[in-house]
C-alpha cells in the first residue's frame, strides 16, 4: 500500500453541483438509495428519522410572487477535509469508526466498528449523517434487487454518503487488471452523478487538472481550497470544514444562502480558515 | 488501547493519552494490591497472637 | 429483624417501614428497568431522538449526574490533599452520592448507544483524539476509584467488620485513601473537562464551539471548574433532604457551612469565568463565523435569553453570593435555596451544552428543531434516581455513613431496640 501511495499522487474526489441546472426532480436521491441499499420506513412522513444520504433542500429567496425565486440544493455528505483531514466528524468518533482517507479524500464509515454513540451526528452541521433507528426491512422480494457490493447496515449504527466508494473499488480493480494504477475519470462516477438528467452534478478528482470538476472549481490550495470560480461556493465555508462539494450559481441570493453572514458582510467576501 | 491494535500509532497523542491512563491504572492497581496484602499480613499477625479490638 | 446489621449506637426506622419505602421506590425502579429493556431489545426507536437530536435527554442526564457527582472528587481533594479535616463528617456521604452518580452515568450510556454489545470498542479501538474517548477512560477509571472509596465503608458494617481480614482491609484502605483521592482528582479533572470538550470541539456548531488552550477548548476548563464548584452543593442538598426524611441532624453546622462557603467561592469564580467566556464568544467568536447572539436565542418556541439569564445569574451569581455571605449561609432557608438554585443552574448549563447545541440551526436554510423525550427516555432517566434512593436507604441503614450521627442523636436507653440477644451490643455507647 505504501508503494502504491508513492506511485500515485493523492486524490481528492469532489463534486461540483450546478444549482442553476438542478430542477429538484429527485432522481439523484432515488439513484443513491437504490445504489447504496438505503433502508426506508413503511411511513416516511417523519423526515427527522428518515435516511437520505443525499437530501434535496428547497430554498427560496423569501420574496412573494412575482419576485419569488426557488432553488433546489442537493446535499450529500460534504466529505470535509477540515485542516489536514481533521473533519468535524472523524476527529470526534471515539472508536475510530469513521476515517478521512488521504488517498481519496473520502470520509468513510465503518459500520461494523460503529457502536452508535452518534457523536459524529452531533458534530456534523450539514445533518449528512443518519442513524439506523430501525432494523433495515425491505418489502417482500425487493431484497433481490439490493446492490451486492454494498453491505446493508444494521440497527443502531450511523451511515452516510460514501461517494459510492464500492464503485471506486471496482474501478480501481478494473484499472489494475488493465495494468493501470490511476482510475480514469469516467470509470468512477457516483450514482447520483449518472442519474442527474440535467447534468447538474460533476464528479471527479479535484487534484487532477484533467478532470472536469477541477476545471470547473479551480481550487485555490493557498486559500483553504476555496474556488476561484466566482459562481462557486461551499456550504458553511467560513467554519473551516473545508468541504469537497462545490455549488455553483449565478444568483447572489443562492450563494449567500450557503453560509452565515453578518448584515454588513458581502457574499463570499469572508476569510476561510486554514 | 494496546500497541497491537491496528489503529495504534506511536505518536505524541497516543503516548500522552495512554501514558496518563496506564499511570493512573498502575497507581490504583498497586494501591489496592498493597491494601489487600497488608490486610492479609495484619490478619495473619493477629492470629499469631495479636489482639483484635473490634 | 435486621438490627444486628445496624451500626452500633444508631437508631433506624422499623424494618416494615424500611421495606415499605424500598417497595415504593422499587416500583419506580421496575418501571425504569422495563423501559431500559425495551430500549435494549427493540432499539432506540423507542425514544423520540432523531437525526437532528443524536444527543438528547440521556446525554444531558449523563453530563448532569457527573457534574453533580463532582462533590465526591472535590470533597476528597479538600479532605485528603488540602487537609480540610472537618470534611471527614461528610466525605462518606459524598462518596456514596458520587458512586451513585457515576454508576448511573455508565448505565445511561449503556442504554444510549445503538449497539451496546459493542461498547468495549471505545476502549479497544480508542481514538485518542476524541473527547468521548477521554471521557470513557477517565470515567471508568474514576468509578474504580469511587468503588475503592466505597468498599471500606461497606466493610465497616457491624457484621462484616467482625471478619478480621475485612477489618484490616478497611483500615488499610482508609490509611492509603489520600493516594486514591489524588488519583481520583487527576482522573476527574480530565473526564469532567472532556465532557465540556465534547461540545467545545464541535467546530461545525458555532453555538458550542470555543477556542482554548492547546487541544482543550475553554469549555474543558469551565466544566471541570463547575463540577468542583457545584458538586458539593448537590452533596449538601442531598444531606439536607436525608436529614429531613430521617428527622435527624446528621452533620454539624460548621461542616455544612465550610463546604457551602468553599462551594460559594468556587461558583462565584466560575460564574465570572463563564461570563467572560460568554462575552468573548458572543462578541468575537460567533460574529467571526457569521452569527450573532440573536441567532441562538430567537426565532424558536423555547430557547430564549431567559435560559442564559437563568443559568448564569439565577443559577450562578445568586447562589454564589448567598453562599459567600456568612449571614445568609448560616440561615438554613437561604442556604438550601442557594443549593437548589445552584443545582438548577448547573443542570441548565449541561442542558444548554447538549440540547440547545442540537436545536440551533447552522445552515442558513435549516430550521430550529425542538424535541420532547418519549416516556421510555423519561423512565430510564428516572431509573438511576430510584436506584440512587435505594442505595442511599440501604447504605444509611446499615453503614456508618455519618460519623457525627451518634453524637448528634444520642439514644436514650429505652430507645434501644431489643432483638434476639443483640441488646447488649446495641446498648453500647457510641464510638466515633
Amino acid at each position: 500500500m505504501k508503494e502504491e501511495r508513492k506511485q500515485n499522487p493523492s486524490m481528492k474526489y469532489a463534486m461540483a453541483i450546478d444549482l442553476d441546472r438542478c430542477t429538484g426532480c429527485g432522481a439523484c436521491m432515488v439513484a443513491c438509495m437504490a445504489e447504496n441499499n438505503v433502508p426506508f420506513k413503511a411511513d416516511e412522513s417523519n423526515k427527522l428519522d428518515s435516511i437520505t444520504w443525499l437530501r434535496i433542500y428547497k430554498l427560496t429567496n423569501g420574496k412573494s410572487y412575482p419576485d419569488l425565486d426557488v432553488c433546489y440544493l442537493p446535499r450529500p455528505c460534504q466529505h470535509c477535509e477540515g485542516h489536514g483531514g481533521h473533519s468535524p466528524c472523524v476527529s470526534v468518533c471515539p472508536a475510530t469508526a469513521t476515517d478521512y482517507s488521504s488517498e481519496t479524500g473520502i470520509v468513510s464509515q465503518i459500520y461494523t466498528r460503529c457502536f452508535g454513540c452518534r457523536y459524529c451526528m452531533a458534530a456534523c452541521p450539514y445533518h449528512a449523517r443518519y442513524f439506523n433507528w430501525w432494523d433495515p426491512v425491505w418489502p417482500e422480494g425487493m431484497e433481490k434487487y439490493l446492490t451486492p457490493n454494498v453491505s446493508p447496515r444494521m440497527r443502531g449504527v450511523v451511515e452516510k454518503c460514501s461517494f459510492c466508494f464500492h464503485r471506486y473499488q471496482l474501478a480501481k480493480d478494473a484499472a489494475y487488471a488493465r495494468g493501470r494504477t490511476v482510475v480514469p475519470e469516467k470509470d468512477y462516477q457516483t450514482a447520483c452523478t449518472q442519474a442527474c438528467p440535467s447534468g447538474a452534478i460533476v464528479f471527479g478528482d479535484l487534484n487532477n487538472p484533467q478532470h472536469q470538476v477541477h476545471q470547473i472549481v479551480r481550487p485555490d490550495p493557498k486559500n483553504g481550497n476555496k474556488s476561484k470560480n466566482p459562481r462557486a461556493f461551499r456550504l458553511l465555508e467560513r467554519l473551516g470544514t473545508n468541504t469537497k462539494i462545490y455549488y455553483l450559481s449565478s444568483r447572489e441570493w443562492v450563494r449567500r444562502a450557503g453560509d452565515n453572514y453578518l448584515q454588513h458582510e458581502k457574499t463570499g467576501a469572508v476569510p476561510v480558515p486554514h | 488501547m494496546f500497541p497491537f491494535s491496528f489503529e495504534w500509532v506511536w505518536d505524541a497523542g497516543h503516548m500522552v493519552f495512554h501514558g496518563g491512563l496506564w499511570y493512573a491504572l498502575s497507581i490504583i492497581g498497586l494501591g489496592i494490591t498493597y491494601c489487600v496484602i497488608k490486610a492479609a499480613i495484619d490478619t495473619g499477625n493477629e492470629k499469631d497472637g495479636g489482639h483484635h479490638d473490634v | 429483624m435486621d438490627s444486628a446489621l445496624i451500626p452500633k449506637g444508631l437508631k433506624r426506622c422499623p424494618t416494615w417501614q424500611f421495606l415499605l419505602g424500598l417497595g415504593v421506590v422499587g416500583v419506580v425502579l421496575a418501571w425504569g428497568i422495563y423501559a431500559m429493556l425495551l430500549c435494549w431489545f427493540k432499539g432506540l426507536n423507542q425514544t423520540n431522538m432523531n437525526d437532528y437530536y443524536g444527543f438528547a435527554l440521556w446525554i444531558w442526564a449523563d453530563l448532569a449526574v457527573i457534574a453533580l457527582g463532582g462533590g465526591a472528587f472535590f470533597s476528597g481533594l479538600l479532605r485528603y490533599i488540602i487537609g480540610k479535616d472537618e470534611l471527614k463528617a461528610i466525605i462518606n456521604y459524598a462518596v456514596v452520592i458520587g458512586f451513585i452518580c457515576y454508576t448511573s452515568a455508565l448505565l445511561i450510556l449503556a442504554i444510549d448507544v445503538g449497539q451496546p454489545l459493542r461498547g468495549w470498542f471505545i476502549f479497544w479501538h480508542a481514538n485518542v483524539h476524541s473527547m468521548l474517548t477521554e471521557v470513557a477512560f477517565c470515567l471508568s477509571c474514576y468509578l474504580g476509584v469511587l468503588t475503592i472509596e466505597y468498599i471500606p465503608l461497606i466493610l465497616e458494617n457491624r457484621q462484616l467488620n467482625k471478619v478480621s481480614f475485612f477489618h484490616h482491609l478497611a483500615h488499610n484502605m482508609h490509611e492509603t485513601m489520600a493516594v486514591f483521592a489524588a488519583t481520583g482528582a487527576f482522573l476527574s479533572f480530565f473526564h469532567q473537562g472532556s465532557l465540556g470538550g465534547v461540545a467545545g470541539v464541535l467546530y461545525g456548531r458555532p453555538f458550542a464551539f470555543r477556542e482554548g488552550l492547546l487541544i482543550w477548548p475553554w469549555t474543558f476548563f469551565l466544566f471541570t471548574w463547575s463540577a468542583a464548584a457545584y458538586g458539593p452543593c448537590f452533596t449538601l442538598f442531598v444531606t439536607w433532604i436525608t436529614e429531613k426524611i430521617t428527622r435527624k441532624k446528621l452533620v454539624k453546622d460548621n461542616v455544612v457551612e465550610l463546604l457551602a462557603k468553599i462551594s460559594g467561592w468556587m461558583i462565584f469564580t466560575y460564574t465570572i469565568a463563564k461570563i467572560c467566556d460568554t462575552t468573548r464568544w458572543a462578541n468575537m467568536l460567533a460574529p467571526s463565523l457569521g452569527q450573532t447572539l440573536s441567532n441562538f436565542y430567537t426565532n424558536n418556541a423555547f430557547y430564549g435569553y431567559w435560559i442564559l439569564f437563568s443559568e448564569v445569574i439565577l443559577g450562578g451569581l445568586v447562589p454564589a453570593i448567598i453562599l459567600i455571605s456568612p449571614t445568609l449561609r448560616k440561615r438554613s432557608t437561604w442556604r438550601v435555596t442557594a443549593l437548589f438554585l445552584a443545582i438548577m443552574g448547573i443542570c441548565l448549563n449541561r442542558w444548554v451544552m447538549v440540547l440547545q447545541v442540537m436545536a440551533v440551526p447552522v445552515m442558513p436554510f435549516d430550521q430550529w428543531v425542538l424535541y420532547i423525550p418519549s416516556w421510555q427516555e423519561v423512565a430510564t432517566t428516572i431509573l438511576p434516581v430510584a436506584y440512587g434512593i435505594i442505595l442511599i436507604m440501604i447504605s444509611y441503614r446499615y453503614l456508618p455513613i455519618f460519623p457525627q450521627e451518634a453524637e448528634l442523636n444520642p439514644i436514650a436507653p429505652n430507645d434501644v431496640p431489643v432483638t434476639h440477644g443483640d441488646a447488649a451490643v446495641a446498648a453500647e455507647p457510641a464510638t466515633v
